[in-house]
């Protein structure tokens, strides 16, 4: 029973992360119709941009957290400018190719820079944890469980209480009406995607201390996050958070009572049983085309 | 990809007076020649490993050509079913001692099973689930290959591999793999004209009207994807014989990508593309060795590279090349003579062609479509009226499948088509046309009716390609636009465009023809022409039931109306009469 309430804790944790990274999935998809291939690479490069502030240059941590996600900010303007604009014409197949190939030019170019040595990167708080009768909470799984939830809160804040989240609703909804609304869409698009990499960045940063950072991570932690969108039904916010908190949990439980190596492949197990016996997610898709 | 566009071959439909195989006898003597050179000149081990994988990779990078090019479905697991293919001819022939065609044949199974099951898994849903989960399988695949140790010797990977008693050599193994592909590339090339082909290029360019003329959507790119990894398997077994020794990394998705990337590169529409591709990705970092000497940075290339070419060269060398050539070809074709088109619609049934019988469509709590009832008289023009946002469209959309009915019965000619999905509607003898228009925007106007009159069921059309090419000239210029039968779509006006659609479903000898809003943004000119057309079609005793705000076209064209609105039926009965109703005026007018 310990060792199952300890499980449930890490799996929550895990969970959280594939929630975040699922979150910009669904984000970028709802406004733009394109399934962002390179989303986990942003975390990835988040978790090397802060080896590089606060380990290699040494800068205080709560520094080098916003020159990360500064940098992501950037990243994610450079992103839309290289390869999401020039294609926003063309119909999705060249659009999500174009993104695949970010990724790896992404993934290698740090290899290329920083080598495939995996790198330690220390958590946020100096105490490792707290025992709370027979389960263990580490500090950065109790830290990610945290951001998670303020940021669920803040995204319905931002999208449905301020002007900017109905602007970008509506955007995502139907571009056209949008722009003869007066809304400028590109701007949108371009914020949608400046957030969304600082969504990845900050779930790589979290995640960073917990694994190790690297090159692996993003695509390893996009794939779950994407398996979670399509759990929790495609497009759909709720769903992507509560798709990402299932699959972490059942890839705790699976890694400890089957199997440590194949730990990567349940979530594929679980998105095939989705995709044959129930493809609309538990919250069902939002995707139709009209004759 | 969207718009492999303007470089498809245009295909001549002159008569084909010589059989297939003389025609192209050109090719297979080209290919003797380089299987001799490939067995008799004397290479070095060097060269010759650098021929061996350009060979048994280019098969690989076919079967992307395939999946992508034609049928414009992803796979970025090429590398996996390449790796089926090599682990089956590697541990066939060493651990199960069996020979080698056996363990070639069986990896061509495993690799057509595996890709078979992920199509059926998610072939349904839309682009993104099948990269996705092509990734995943990638995953999955490189895991077990790493860690089945006791299946597959792990990292250490397979060696000793034996090849075939009769190839024992490496250049006689190099003349076999040359000869596998000159045949593979032939069949991959000569399969872009055929049937299948074209329903693949069909179901790229515009899924909907796939289904509606008659092709199984699914089932077509289930067959693409599981060809695509039956040439992976087949590569992979190939390389595993030349190399007599694999390993897990040879099949990681970074090869994946490489694949991906050469068939890009090539041109992702033709075989030839992805030959050339294959050489230049193996040529290249041959020559820039040193970018090896850095982990990744050739890979970083490689992804560079495929954006690049998304953006700036979409359709690749071999598009390239292909389009400049195809422009300076085509002024060069005459089109040949058509005969005058024949319609004979089935008849089975009674009376009626079509009877609808309480039919619902709701959407959540929108009842879009609300209980129903049109009964279509044979050999008549029936129009479905109603103001804006009356369930018009939604019906037409619930009468060819591309809705599911909520509630009621739909018989056609005598046979209840409410469950099917469009495909087989069409095949039943439902032909329909689309209010914004939905053709093959990569094909020729011949080719769109081509399909058309491919329907299964088509009592019309005789065996063989030029029975084919003749009904769709008849079709086309039924229409009068038989002597551009060669252009691609997008040189067509948009009244054109209209007036082809019609010919792709005329061509298909429909038992009844449904047309959605077929004036719609046509001018007056065209709309006389259409009306003409219509005259003509029901001339011959083809039944229309047509949706059209154009009040003049409907009065004069139809003779029997039935008026909907809020979707109910209000009104039902001859032309005349149904119009003067005041139910109907007072839904056009406003009441007082």
């Amino acid at each position: 029973m310990d060792l199952v309430l300890q499980l449930l804790f890490t799996g929550i944790g895990i969970g959280a992360v594939y929630a975040l990274v699922a979150l910009g999935f669904v984000l970028i998809f709802r406004a733009t119709n394109v399934v962002n291939f390179a989303q986990g690479e942003f975390s990835m490069v988040a978790a090397y941009l802060m080896v590089v502030f606060s380990v290699d240059l040494g800068w205080p941590y709560w520094l080098s957290f916003l020159l990360a996600l500064g940098g992501m900010a950037l990243l994610g303007v450079i992103f839309n400018l290289g390869v999401y604009y020039p294609l926003r014409h063309r119909t999705f197949l060249p659009v999500i190719i174009a993104t695949i190939g970010a990724s790896i030019l992404l993934a290698n170019s740090v290899l290329a820079i920083y080598g495939p040595q995996p790198q330690v990167l220390q958590g946020w708080f100096d105490t490792p944890g707290i025992q709370l009768g027979p389960v263990y909470l580490d500090s950065q799984y109790l830290l990610i469980i945290a951001v998670t939830i303020a940021l669920v809160f803040f995204n319905y804040w931002f999208f449905e209480k301020t002007l900017l989240g109905k602007k970008l609703q509506a955007t995502s909804q139907d571009k056209e009406m949008a722009s003869l609304l007066g809304i400028s869409v590109s701007t949108m698009i371009m914020i949608t995607f400046i957030y969304s990499a600082v969504l990845g960045g900050l779930a790589g940063i979290l995640v960073a201390p917990v694994l190790f950072v690297s090159i692996q991570m993003g695509s390893t932690i996009a794939l779950k996050a994407f398996a979670a969108t399509i759990i929790g039904g495609f497009g759909d916010v709720a769903g992507a958070i509560i798709g990402g908190l299932a699959l972490g949990v059942i890839e705790t439980f699976g890694a400890a009572y089957i199997s440590v190596p194949y730990k990567d492949g349940f979530a594929f197990l679980v998105l095939v049983a989705f995709l044959i016996f129930r493809p609309q997610g538990i919250f069902g898709e939002r995707v139709a085309e009209k004759a | 990809m969207s718009a492999p566009s303007d470089n498809m071959s245009i295909p001549t439909p002159a008569v084909h007076s010589k059989p297939l195989l003389i025609r192209h006898s050109p090719f297979f003597i080209g290919v003797a020649i380089l299987v001799v050179l490939a067995a008799k000149l004397q290479f070095d081990g060097y060269v010759l490993n650098i021929l061996l994988q350009a060979t048994t990779f280019s098969i690989a990078v076919f079967g992307l050509s395939v999946v992508l090019g034609l049928c414009g479905q992803i796979n970025l697991a090429q590398a996996a079913f390449f790796g089926l293919g090599a682990y089956a001819v590697g541990l066939g022939t060493t651990d199960l001692h069996l020979s080698f065609w056996l363990c070639l044949v069986g990896g061509c199974v495993i690799a057509l099973l595996a890709g078979a099951f992920l199509g059926m898994s998610t072939l349904r849903l839309g682009g993104h689930y099948l990269a996705m989960v092509t990734i995943s399988f990638q995953q999955i695949v490189t895991l077990v290959m790493i860690n089945a140790i006791w299946l597959t010797h792990g990292p250490d990977g397979v060696s000793n591999i034996r090849r075939p008693e009769l190839f024992q050599t490496s250049q006689s193994y190099l003349a076999f793999c040359v000869a596998m592909l000159a045949i593979v590339g032939y069949l991959v090339w000569h399969l872009s004209d055929t049937k299948l082909g074209r329903a693949m290029r069909a179901v790229r360019d515009n899924e909907l009207a796939a289904g509606v003329n008659g092709i199984d959507v699914f089932r077509t790119k289930i067959y693409a994807f599981a060809l695509c990894a039956l040439l992976g398997g087949l590569a992979g077994g190939l390389f595993a014989g030349g190399f007599a020794y694999v390993s897990p990394d040879q099949f990681s998705f970074a090869e994946s990508i490489v694949f991906l990337t050469m068939s890009l590169l090539g041109g992702v529409a033709s075989p030839v593309g992805s030959a050339i591709g294959t050489g230049l990705l193996i040529l290249i970092p041959e020559w820039l060795r040193f970018l090896k000497s850095v982990p990744g940075l050739y890979l970083a290339i490689y992804g560079l590279f495929v954006i690049l070419i998304i953006r700036f060269m979409p359709d690749g060398i071999w598009g390239f090349v292909a389009d400049a050539f195809n422009r300076w070809r085509a002024h060069t074709k005459a089109p040949p003579v058509a005969a005058a088109l024949q319609l004979k619609p089935a008849s089975v049934g009674g009376e009626f062609v079509l009877e609808v019988t309480g039919l619902s469509k709701h959407f959540g709590g929108l009842k879009a479509v609300d209980g129903v009832d049109i009964a279509v008289k044979r050999g008549g023009v029936h129009a479905l009226i109603g103001p804006n946002g009356s369930g018009k469209t939604t019906t037409l959309n619930v009468l060819s499948g591309l809705y599911q009915a909520t509630s009621g019965r739909i018989v056609l000619d005598g046979t209840d088509i409410t469950h099917m999905p469009p495909h087989r509607r069409t095949a039943a003898g439902l032909g329909r046309t689309f209010q914004n228009i939905r053709l093959f925007r990569s094909m020729t106007a011949l080719e769109n009716v081509e399909i058309g009159a491919e329907r299964p069921g088509n009592s019309m059309i005789g065996k063989g390609e030029d029975a084919l090419t003749e009904r769709a000239m008849e079709a086309l210029t039924f229409v009068g636009l038989g002597n551009r039968a060669n252009e691609l779509i997008s040189s067509f006006s948009y009244g054109h465009q209209r007036l082809i659609e019609i010919a792709r479903a005329l061509a298909a000898n429909p038992t009844l023809l449904l047309l959605d809003e077929p004036a719609a943004g046509l001018n007056s000119t065209e709309k006389l022409e259409l009306h003409e057309l219509l005259k003509r079609i029901a001339a011959q005793g083809l039944t229309i039931l047509i949706i059209d705000h154009d009040m003049t076209l409907v009065s004069e064209a139809a003779q029997h109306i039935t008026v909907l609105n809020f979707g109910r039926r209000i009104a039902d009965g001859e032309s005349m009469a149904v119009l003067r109703h005041p139910d109907v005026v007072s839904a056009y007018l406003g009441s007082e």
